[in-house]
Formats: structure tokens, C-alpha cells, sequence
């Protein structure tokens, strides 16, 4: 499995979410009971502790000091948790005020992710004869270049990175597009067949329909 | 503070560029063509080189915009291009593929939306439908002839061929292979293509989406057969009517309306036809207003021709399940296919603006939902097979016979002024009164042949 971050709590906040789909994080919504069953290698944990406070300082103990060592631990407090900080300094590696700017969350975790000496996005997504490369935003089928548009990329990198996943039209609206669009939830419909039509007859059925449910490509590993 | 979704809008547009600039990078594009629609509905397009590329991106374009039809408003004619990084896509026929396209919306020095500018003009429109819940889908069946050069005097057809004749002769199913395969790879969909009645002329049926990206793909559509064919040395025409005694060439469109939820509007297997309630009222406010938009989907002299009896297009404004003379048709759709109930207007041929044209098409349908017009009998007869009396007993209008009667019609209309906006509406017809002008004080060789010898 791909190393990922930790959120808490589960189901995790949305804003959160789109801020780290966007930056291409892969990320697990966890609670502190699923959390504490967990032997993933995580890329480090964020903590949002503006619903629960009490599971998620808990949470941050046994991140930082006890069975489930993970690094870096970045939480969220509302303005006036602050007072909650104190005494508290060993049990996260930053902190954020909430609501935040979804760029200051991006740039924290590039820079804590710096600090400890690594950089967790994954660079190339491949499945099957369908290669991504992240950085380059270039996306190869049998080694032809495909020329997609930005959306068609996005959605093509999302369905890649969890391959075998089922995603209905309303999340990948929400995960994919995240923002206004004209086409109603048929606007994922029209970009599948655009994206079929460019992977060509041959790699076409990638992208299954799962009929009344959504779409998913390939088989899980 | 900016707002959580503003936010989210910065970073997408952000992240959009990023793509485009790298892509351009990744792949060696050498030129990035921005392209926008005039008022007519032609498509124009600048050339950036890569370097100018970042900038243009944030800051857009200036560019005097009475150099454009339409555009033009002399004292205040300077206007802003600013590329839709979304739409930013390799040509893959142009240049080994280091030719780049992105449309622009065009906006007023001081940052508001122009109001000449088509593509705005139609996300005004669908952006007020999707208010009210609604998001309009359209898919096109294009016309169109090969012919052997655009420069003789009278278009010459490259075959004789007929309706989904396969033989050797017909010469240009190669090429219309060739730009399906063009289309496809730029992702527009294909549903079928076959040669029509016609000599030389060919129709390809394109996969609905939503108004705006068809809007943009009939342009990019329009291009790519035109150039395509100008490749093999031979001429495109999308001209309503090029020869007298065949079929014209018509843009048929395919219309349906989905709620938020996914749902066909237009759906209701209980109802006649499967067309809900919805369904009929919208199609009542398209029959209702038809004379009003014709101006806009059929804005040639040459339109006219097109629009007689015998030719298998509409003069008359009558709907029907299945008649192919009538302006509307509610085509069959299988039981288990919800998603495909729709209703097939047939007037518009492939010259208009498919902005402006999606824009009024809209604005009629939902005035005919929004105040529960009626839906008149369905007209089950070939209308071009009835006598003048048969006509008047039905009670059936007819469609503008002329651009002059379109030009008046539309003059009088508040539902197209309010739909394309005052700019627009003015000038429009304007300029299209011009074009009648013209073409009225113009001697043709009908009358001299008719004529001269007696006369």
C-alpha cells in the first residue's frame, strides 16, 4: 500500500479533503479506535480538533509518545482552542487556526514534510499500459502521449491513483471538480467518454462503467 | 476573508495554468492559437508564442475589438482575451501536433464580462438555468458537402453518391474517416457518420454535453472539417443551401434538460411519448417563439432556401412523434433509457452562432416551463403535401419564409433581447438588415435569363 496521511477524525472534514486531493496527498480518514488498530507506514497525521478535542489530543498522544509513532503531526484548532495548547508543545509538529486558507495547509505540509527529510507525493501513477507523471502532468498510454485537457487529466489521475475503487458521479463531482460547473452531474458522464475516446479502442474499457453505481478503472492490487 | 469556494476557485485556476504552461513545455508547443467566436459566429483566433504564454495567462490579451463583427463600439473598442485554461488542448492535426488552441472570454478594460462576446452571453444564460436547477444538454447532427474546389463558380460534388452508400466511388469517406478520427482524439465524441441523400454530402452525429462545451466543440468541428479537407485539395461547406435542386444542410439539435440530481427532466415513461410535462412545455415554448429565434438559428439569405417544402426541413411550426417535415420531432427512446428522452429541433442550419443560438433556444424553452404554455396538437401529416387550405384548418404557423420576415420577427421580441442582451440584439440586426439589403437591390442571372430575352 501507498504511504498516506492520517486524518482525523472520520469522516474527515471536506475542506481538508479537497485541499490534499488537490495537492495530490493520497490521505485515510481514520477514528481513534480504527487508528489505534493501524500499521500503515503514514506519511504523517493531521488532527482536526475542532469537533472532538478530547479523542483527537488523545490521538496526538499516542502519535507522539506512544504505540503508533508518526511524523510529522500537523493540527487544527479553532481561535479559541488556543488556550488548550498550553503544556501541550510535545504533542504536534505544527498547528493551524481554522478556517484556513487551503494554500497555508499545501505549504505547511510541503514544509514539515521538508523538515523531516522527505517529499510523500508519489511521482508517476502507472496501471497497466497507462502511465501518469505528476510532475510533468503528462499521461502516456502504450507510450503514446495522450492530449487531454485539464479536467480529463484530473479525473484520469484520481480514477489511476485508486484503481478498482467504484466512485459514483456526486463524488467524483466533488473530489474531481470541486467547484462550479455547468453540466449537472452528467458532466462526468461526458468526460468519461471523451476519456475513453482519447485512451482509444483498445485500452477503452480502462474505465468500467458499474451500472447505477459509477465508474472505476481497473482492478484493485 | 476570502471564502472557502473562492479559494477552491483560485487553486483550480491556478493549478490549470500550471498544466497548461508545463504541457507546453512537456510537449514543445511552439504556437497557442487563443480563439474566440464574433457575432456572426466565425471563429478568430490570435497567436501566442510560448514566451508570451505566462502572461497572457493571468493578465490576458488586449486587442482592439472593432477590428470584429460585432465587437465594434468605435469611441470604447478596446476589449480583453482572457484564455479558458480548461479548454486548452494540443490540435493534433496542425503542425505534428506543436499547435496548442484555448478559448477566451472577452472582457471591457474595466474586468466586466463584454457583452458582445457570445460565450458569455451564453453562460449568462445557463448559468440563470442552473439557478432554477436545470443544466441544458444538446447534441448536433452536422451537415455538410465536399466539394472539388471553393473557388469555381458553381460548387462542384466529388461524388454521386447516396443515403449510406459504400462504394469505391465515394471518395471522400477516407477523408470523413480521417476527421472523425481527428475529432475523437481532440474528445469529441462521435455517434455515427454516413454519407446523406445528397451528392457529396456527409453527416456526422456528434455525442450530447452540456451547451457550453458543445458550443465550443461545433466551432472546433467546423475547423477541423474545413481544414481537414483543405488538406486532400478539397473544399467544406457548411452552407445551408449550395445546390438548388437537392437537400440543403441543416444542424438538427437534440435538446434535453437534467436536474441536479441527474435526473432527464424530460422523462415520464407515463406520459404520451415519454415526455414528461416538463418536456412539453418546453417544447410548446420553443413552437411558441420559433419565428422570434429563426433570425438566430438560420441567420443567412441563403438560410431560406434551405426552409422549403420537399427538402426534408421544416417551413411549417408543427411538432410530431415521428414526421420528418415537422419543426420538432419527440424521437423514440428505449424503455430502459431514461437519460436518452429528448426532443429533436430541426430548423437551425450549421452558419448559426451556436452560442447565441443554444442561448435563445434555452430562453424559450424555459419561458414555455417557467409560464406552463400548452402544448398545441400534434401535426402527424407532411406538412410540404398539404394545400394552402388543409394549413389553415390546422391552424399551423409558418416559420419566417425569408431572412427579412426572421429580421422582423426578432425585432419585436423581448425573449430574444433579453436573452443575447441589448449589444448584441442591436447589432445583430443591424447588420443583418444590411446584409438584406444587399442582397435585394442584387440583378441575379434568374432574372436575366428569365427576363432580358422578352424584356
Amino acid at each position: 500500500m501507498t504511504e498516506s496521511f492520517l486524518l482525523f477524525p472520520d469522516p474527515a472534514p471536506p475542506e481538508v479533503v479537497r485541499c490534499l486531493d488537490l495537492a495530490d496527498y493520497p490521505w485515510t480518514a481514520q477514528d481513534l479506535t480504527g487508528a489505534s488498530q493501524l500499521d500503515d507506514n503514514w506519511t504523517g497525521a493531521i488532527i482536526d480538533l475542532s469537533n472532538d478535542p478530547e479523542d483527537g489530543w488523545q490521538l496526538c498522544k499516542r502519535l507522539k509518545r506512544g504505540d503508533l509513532p508518526v511524523e510529522p503531526v500537523l493540527v487544527l484548532v479553532s481561535g479559541n482552542q488556543l488556550p488548550d495548547m498550553q503544556l501541550r508543545d510535545d504533542l504536534y509538529d505544527d498547528f493551524m487556526i481554522t478556517p484556513f486558507h487551503p494554500l497555508e495547509l499545501e505549504a505547511r505540509l510541503r514544509h514539515l514534510l521538508w523538515r523531516a527529510g522527505r517529499g510523500a507525493r508519489p511521482e508517476v501513477l502507472s496501471y497497466g499500459p497507462l502511465t501518469i507523471n505528476i510532475d510533468t502532468y503528462q499521461a502516456e498510454v502504450d507510450n503514446r502521449k495522450m492530449d487531454l485537457t485539464f479536467m480529463e487529466y484530473e479525473l484520469l489521475k484520481f480514477l489511476t491513483s485508486n484503481p478498482g475503487r467504484v466512485f459514483n458521479r456526486e463524488t467524483l463531482l466533488s473530489r474531481v471538480w470541486g467547484y462550479e460547473y455547468y453540466g449537472g452531474a452528467r458532466t462526468v458522464d461526458v468526460h468519461i467518454r471523451r476519456l475513453r475516446t482519447k485512451l482509444g479502442e483498445e485500452h477503452a474499457h480502462l474505465i468500467q462503467t458499474v451500472r447505477s453505481v459509477g465508474y472505476k478503472l481497473g482492478q484493485a492490487r | 476573508m476570502v471564502s472557502h469556494h473562492s479559494c477552491d476557485v483560485l487553486i483550480y485556476v491556478e493549478r490549470q495554468i500550471s498544466y497548461v504552461l508545463r504541457t507546453v513545455e512537456e510537449r514543445k508547443v511552439k504556437l497557442i492559437r487563443f480563439w474566440f467566436t464574433d457575432v456572426q459566429g466565425q471563429l478568430k483566433s490570435m497567436a501566442i508564442s510560448p514566451v508570451e504564454l505566462e502572461v497572457a495567462l493571468s493578465e490576458g490579451v488586449h486587442f482592439d475589438g472593432s477590428a470584429i463583427d460585432g465587437f465594434s463600439r468605435v469611441q470604447e473598442s478596446d476589449v480583453l482575451a482572457r484564455p479558458d485554461p480548461a479548454t486548452f488542448q494540443i490540435l493534433p492535426w496542425a503542425d505534428g501536433g506543436t499547435t496548442a488552441r484555448m478559448f477566451c472570454d472577452i472582457y471591457n478594460p474595466s474586468g466586466t464580462p463584454f457583452e458582445g462576446d457570445p460565450r458569455n452571453i451564453l453562460r449568462r444564460n445557463l448559468v440563470k438555468a442552473q439557478e432554477k436547477g436545470h443544466s441544458f444538454y444538446v447534441a448536433p447532427e452536422m451537415e455538410f458537402f465536399y466539394f472539388k474546389d471553393g473557388n469555381s463558380p458553381r460548387p462542384e460534388p466529388i461524388d454521386s453518391g447516396g443515403y449510406f452508400d459504400l462504394t469505391t466511388a465515394d471518395v471522400a469517406s477516407d477523408l470523413r474517416r480521417k476527421t472523425i478520427s481527428v475529432l475523437e482524439s481532440m474528445g469529441i465524441p462521435v455517434e455515427y457518420s454516413f454519407h446523406e441523400d445528397a451528392p457529396s454530402q456527409h453527416e456526422i452525429d456528434l455525442r450530447y454535453t452540456d451547451a457550453m462545451s458543445m458550443a465550443d466543440k461545433i466551432m472546433t468541428f467546423r475547423l477541423v472539417v474545413r481544414e481537414l479537407a483543405l488538406e486532400q485539395g478539397l473544399f467544406a461547406s457548411f452552407l445551408p443551401k449550395p445546390i438548388e435542386d437537392v437537400q440543403g444542410s441543416g444542424m438538427h439539435l437534440h435538446l434535453s434538460l437534467f436536474d441536479n440530481d441527474d435526473k432527464n427532466l424530460f422523462h415520464d415513461p407515463e406520459a404520451q411519448y415519454g415526455l414528461s410535462e416538463t418536456g412539453q412545455q418546453f417544447m410548446a415554448g420553443l413552437l411558441h417563439h420559433a419565428p422570434e429565434l429563426t433570425a438566430i438559428t438560420n441567420p443567412l439569405v441563403n438560410s431560406y432556401k434551405r426552409l422549403v417544402p420537399g427538402f426534408e426541413a421544416p417551413g411549417w411550426i408543427t411538432w410530431a412523434q415521428n414526421n420528418r417535415s415537422s419543426l420538432i420531432r419527440v424521437p423514440i427512446t428505449k424503455r430502459d433509457k431514461e437519460s436518452s428522452t429528448r426532443i429533436e429541433y430541426r430548423s437551425p442550419d450549421p452558419t448559426c452562432n451556436p452560442y447565441l443560438a443554444f442561448a435563445v433556444l434555452m430562453a424559450a424553452g424555459s419561458k414555455g416551463i417557467e409560464e406552463g404554455y400548452d402544448l398545441p396538437k400534434e401535426v402527424a401529416q407532411n406538412t410540404s403535401k398539404l394545400s394552402n387550405g388543409e394549413i389553415d384548418t390546422l391552424g399551423v404557423k409558418s416559420l419566417p419564409r425569408s431572412l427579412n420576415e426572421a429580421l422582423e420577427a426578432m425585432e419585436k421580441s423581448e425573449l430574444v433581447h433579453n436573452a443575447v442582451g441589448e449589444h448584441v440584439f442591436e447589432w445583430f440586426l443591424r447588420n443583418k438588415r444590411s446584409e438584406w439589403q444587399a442582397y435585394k437591390s442584387h440583378v441575379t442571372q434568374w432574372e436575366l435569363d428569365t427576363y432580358l430575352p422578352n424584356w
